[in-house]
């Protein structure tokens, strides 16, 4: 960390005190700790997830970004990689891990299946993206995306959080009913999504 | 040039050893016997004990829209040789029904509930014929030629929408539901009862047990999976525990289950190919042959010289790195975190990148095409190729042996912790190196030779003890065996074309049907492939070797200790993607 | 036993992580920068690779080989008056051929002659349908779609890319695919010089042919 990345313009630093001070605001520091410290979940679905244990691994080193620690339980992880094709019966137990992880949470839909249901995306079992369900924060095209793809799309990733703020950020909000959570999905003849009951009632009723 | 093998069909005349009851199947380029529902069984028990046919590799079914529906068998013997089909056909009136073969080959009870999910067609005398890869409840059957998913834009690809309409939609526009989503008139989703998994747990048996002391006790139901890190993907087993004691499994796939089979038979013939490479993804240059085998039987083309080679070195390096991931991912399963499967990603990674420069993608090549491959190997790849075989894979097969296979702690988890042994390894159908480390010595590349295999002089690995150490160890044998493979294919490829046809969007392939299998990483990998002429095949169906392995999961496991059964898991170095296809 | 297997294997970890260090020194000696130079990556992805594996991306990249493919693109030549000259001729092999069907050509009309333009006037490729599989650059007969080796295209959205965002110029085909590039502008020339040389041939025919039959009424 040098102090380049944290000065803000606006102040001018001493020459003699320029690589002992910085200058900064408080959001940016914290950015840079929790952009510094994404832990992802363990979390692999499909072709894409072996690209992501390719990307942790010695050529690529995910632990240069400080996402070296993937945790197997949601309960301590930041972000969720979706990794690959969300299938009807798969999706209830994503959305489950989803809402039992803490906030602040990111979603990264990485590849074309998660982004937008990709080239299986008519099967009668695939969900045609997960942002039907969760709010994903950046999208990874590609079939599958290589190790480095991803590792842009997380430094992309990093370049949200960096411009979050802490006044606003909605995981500090007193709130009585969290503002994330996802009612699960019920497998019914096909997938219901309980928030929409009442748009697939009436949509079965004028079925000729 | 290689011509395509004839129709695999052993010599056997079933049907004059029963006549009436058994027909040759006479339809134009079709293969095997057809045989009457009601003696299925008798005839089946004499393919196996009479003919010989010990290994009941594939079963599945074909929606003959509107009238019959079919039943396919593939028999093989274990000391090689070719197959043997036989069908049985039913009128399509439901319920269909077929007797099951589950007591003469255990293997078929995954396949016969995955027939029965898609298909619909009953299995009478199959103990548990629950929905396998899709869900208790879900409606219809959508492998049936009517049965139409929320996204239905037209039977076969391409789509008028797409050229020369052009007209750009969304396809969730286009649904009443607005989402890939199809339900029954009048469906009002706040009455649907889930049925949840009163089925599944029901089909655990008992949970309140007496010991032999007379005492009571509960049997714990463990759920493990579909997130967990090491069942490798989205695999789920539910267990009942008696102490640490696994007393009961069941295995939960088709957590992703993408429809491949569905989509298969809208696609073009050529279409097809990309998808293969998503079957197994580790090995999409293995998938790819099966399939290109299969559809080159029925096209009956040649496949050019030069190509055959290639498609030799790339499946073999394909094998190489998916041993040293097996290797990797075990010794994680294990707890030796992280520093054996790094190693072995490193070897990985620089075999992927000889793909990337041959076909384009590091792990979805989509390389092959009808009658040959598509680029070929240029001479700097081929340096490098060279290069791996020769100086770089077998020292760092050495270096992980010496790294791993003396290491104490290893053996105390794998030593004398036995799997499976040879005569149940066959019963249950499985395939691949889990069967040769029961001491079975079959091998597709030896037993029944695809491709020019049969010009290479390579040993089956087989081990005898079938413990873990076994199933470990033979993968290290298979590097070596494939990297002696690759010596002899490096020296004698001959210069030439590529492929044999011309580059063709739309190939014309007669009707007709063909098995193409091979021998991947894994199993037997095998592809059935239904032509009626038209540009799509009528049937497409894969039989994936993590899917029939895994058939054997429930008898292997049951008996031994829970802190086992990862490591049993990980001995199938299944692969979800074509575990659940 | 008594550990000694344990200790093996704990030599070989051993040597790699030393590996790394005797190679920093060996690069240093030979004075050569092992990191962040196109030399260091080369060596580090070869069969000499020793001790560390790692290629810092983004601050160093691997390098890609030509074939290596991942998004389509649109090519178009650039005019010299500034216009942009579109390859592709709305043929409909490649929606065609798209396993994953992710490809719409809108094709329109000349408003004056009411004939078809061959140049599309919206061509969408849905890029999270899209799966790489390299088929419509392999059959489009015009050269007219490339895939490309661009891979950081991350987003906030969903990526569906109208033509605008497809179009990229041969220029910069040219310099991602060299090879290619010579090999198709090599055919091109020959096709074009074989055509010119069939009409020559046919041009020459024309003029000898009025010599014999009854001329057509000249002025």
């Amino acid at each position: 960390m040098d102090s380049e990345t944290f000065n803000l313009p606006q102040y001018e630093i001493p020459e003699d005190l320029r690589h002992a001070v910085a200058v900064t605001t408080l959001d940016r520091l914290y950015n840079w700790g929790r952009r510094s410290s994404v832990w992802p979940l363990m979390f692999g679905l499909a072709c894409c997830a072996i690209e992501m244990i390719a990307a942790q691994t010695a050529r690529y080193d995910m632990a240069r970004f400080g996402m070296e620690v993937m945790r197997p339980t949601p309960r301590q992880a930041d972000l969720l990689i979706v990794s690959g094709t969300v299938t009807k019966k798969m999706l209830p137990p994503i959305v489950r891990l989803y809402n039992q992880m803490p906030e602040p949470k990111y979603v990264v839909a990485m590849g074309a299946c998660a982004s937008g249901g990709g080239p299986f995306k008519e099967g009668y079992n695939v969900v045609a993206g997960i942002d039907k369900f969760l709010p994903v924060d950046v999208y990874i095209p590609g079939c599958p995306p290589t190790p480095q793809a991803l590792i842009a799309g997380l430094i992309k990733l990093q370049e949200k959080i960096d411009r979050q703020i802490i006044k606003e950020a909605s995981w500090y909000k007193r709130k009585v009913k969290d503002p994330n959570y996802v009612p699960v999905p019920i497998l019914g003849p096909d997938l219901i999504d309980p928030r929409r009951a009442a748009d697939i009632k009436a949509a079965a009723a004028q079925e000729e | 040039m290689t011509t395509p093998a004839p129709a695999s069909t052993a010599t056997v005349d079933l049907a004059t050893r029963f006549p009436g009851v058994v027909q040759l199947d006479a339809r134009p380029d079709y293969t095997g016997f057809i045989v009457e529902k009601d003696s299925l069984l008798e005839v089946a028990a004499a393919i196996r004990d009479e003919f010989g046919f010990d290994l009941l590799s594939s079963v599945t079914g074909v929606d003959y829209a509107p009238d019959k529906m079919e039943v396919v068998y593939h028999a093989y013997r274990t000391s090689g040789g070719p197959g043997l089909a036989f069908k049985v056909q039913v009128p399509r009136i439901d319920p269909v029904e077929v007797p099951s073969l589950i007591h003469l080959w255990p293997g078929v009870d995954l396949q016969e509930r995955e027939v029965w999910d898609l298909l619909g067609i009953k299995f009478s005398g199959h103990p548990d014929l629950r929905r396998i890869l899709m869900w208790e409840g879900f409606e219809g059957h959508p492998l049936r030629k009517d049965w139409k998913e929320g996204f239905y834009e037209e039977d076969v690809k391409p789509f008028k929408s797409r050229w020369p309409q052009g007209k750009f939609a969304m396809a969730e526009d286009l649904n009443p539901f607005g989402d890939n989503l199809t339900f029954p008139k009048n469906f009002e989703p706040e009455k649907w009862i889930p049925e949840g998994e009163a089925l599944l747990y029901g089909a655990l048996a008992r949970y309140t047990v007496e010991n032999e002391d007379g005492i009571s006790s509960d049997r714990i139901v463990i759920n493990m999976g579909p997130h967990h890190p090491s069942t490798h993907g989205v695999f789920r087993a539910v267990m009942t525990l008696e102490g640490e004691t696994i007393k009961g499994l069941k295995p939960v796939l088709g957590y992703l289950h993408r429809n491949h089979e569905k989509i298969g038979e809208r696609n073009t013939f050529l279409q097809n190919m990309p998808y293969t490479d998503r079957l197994d993804y580790f090995n999409s240059m293995t998938n790819n042959f099966g399939y290109a085998l299969a559809v080159e039987k029925l096209m009956k083309i040649p496949v050019a010289e030069r190509a055959d080679y290639i498609r030799v070195i790339v499946s073999e390096l394909s094998r190489i790195q998916n041993h040293f991931v097996f290797i990797g991912t075990l010794l994680n399963d294990l707890g030796a975190m992280y520093t054996p499967s790094l190693y072995a990603y490193e070897e990985r990674e620089l075999v992927l990148d000889i793909f990337e420069a041959i076909s384009g993608s590091r792990m979805m090549c989509n390389y092959y095409r009808f009658g040959g491959v598509v680029r070929d190997i240029p001479d700097d790849v081929m340096q490098k190729i060279k290069d791996l075989v020769y100086e770089r894979i077998p020292p760092k097969t050495d270096e992980l042996d010496r790294m791993l296979s003396e290491n104490e702690v290893l053996l105390a988890r794998m030593r004398g912790i036995r799997m499976i042994n040879a005569e149940d390894a066959v019963a249950y159908s499985i395939t691949g190196p889990v069967l040769r480390a029961a001491g079975v010595p079959y091998d597709v590349r030896r037993a029944d030779p695809y491709g020019i295999y049969d010009r290479f002089d390579f040993d089956v690995a087989v081990r005898y003890n079938g413990d873990l150490m076994d199933n470990y160890l033979i993968r290290i044998d298979e590097i070596r065996q494939s990297l002696r493979i690759l010596d002899q294919a490096i020296r004698q490829i001959p210069q030439g074309p590529i492929n044999s046809q011309k580059p063709a969007y739309q190939v014309r392939v007669p009707a007709g049907e063909a098995y193409g299998r091979i021998e991947s990483p894994k199993g037997e990998l095998g592809f059935y492939v239904l032509s009626n002429g038209k540009p799509n095949p009528w049937r497409y169906h894969v039989r994936a070797p993590s899917f029939v392995n895994v058939t054997a999961l429930e008898k292997i496991s049951v008996g031994t200790k829970i802190a086992d059964f990862v490591v049993l898991l990980a001995m199938f170095d299944m692969v979800m993607g074509e575990c659940d296809r | 036993m008594y550990g000694k297997g344990i200790l093996k294997g704990l030599g070989v970890t051993w040597k790699r992580f030393w590996d790394t260090y005797t190679e920093d020194i060996a690069w240093v000696l030979r004075g050569k920068k092992r990191y962040y130079t196109e030399e260091g990556v080369r060596h580090r992805s070869s069969k000499d690779q020793k001790g560390i594996f790692t290629v810092q991306y983004p601050e160093e990249k691997l390098i890609q080989p030509e074939e290596s493919r991942f998004l389509p693109f649109l090519v178009y030549n650039e005019l010299p008056d500034g216009k942009r000259e579109i390859l592709c001729t709305s043929c409909g092999i490649c929606p065609k051929v798209c396993p994953p069907q992710c490809i719409w050509i809108v094709r329109s009309n000349d408003p004056v002659t009411g004939r078809p333009i061959p140049e599309p006037t919206e061509f969408y490729i849905d890029m999270d349908l899209c799966m790489n599989c390299g088929y419509c650059a392999e059959y489009c007969p015009f050269d007219a779609i490339k895939m490309d080796h661009d891979f950081e295209v991350s987003s906030y959205g969903r990526n569906v890319y109208d033509m605008e965002k497809l179009l990229k110029s041969s220029e910069y085909y040219k310099s991602i695919r060299p090879l290619n590039y010579e090999r198709e502008e090599t055919a091109r020339i020959a096709e074009a010089e074989a055509k010119k040389a069939k009409e020559a041939a046919r041009a020459a025919a024309q003029a000898a042919k009025p010599a014999n039959p009854p001329a057509a009424p000249t002025a």
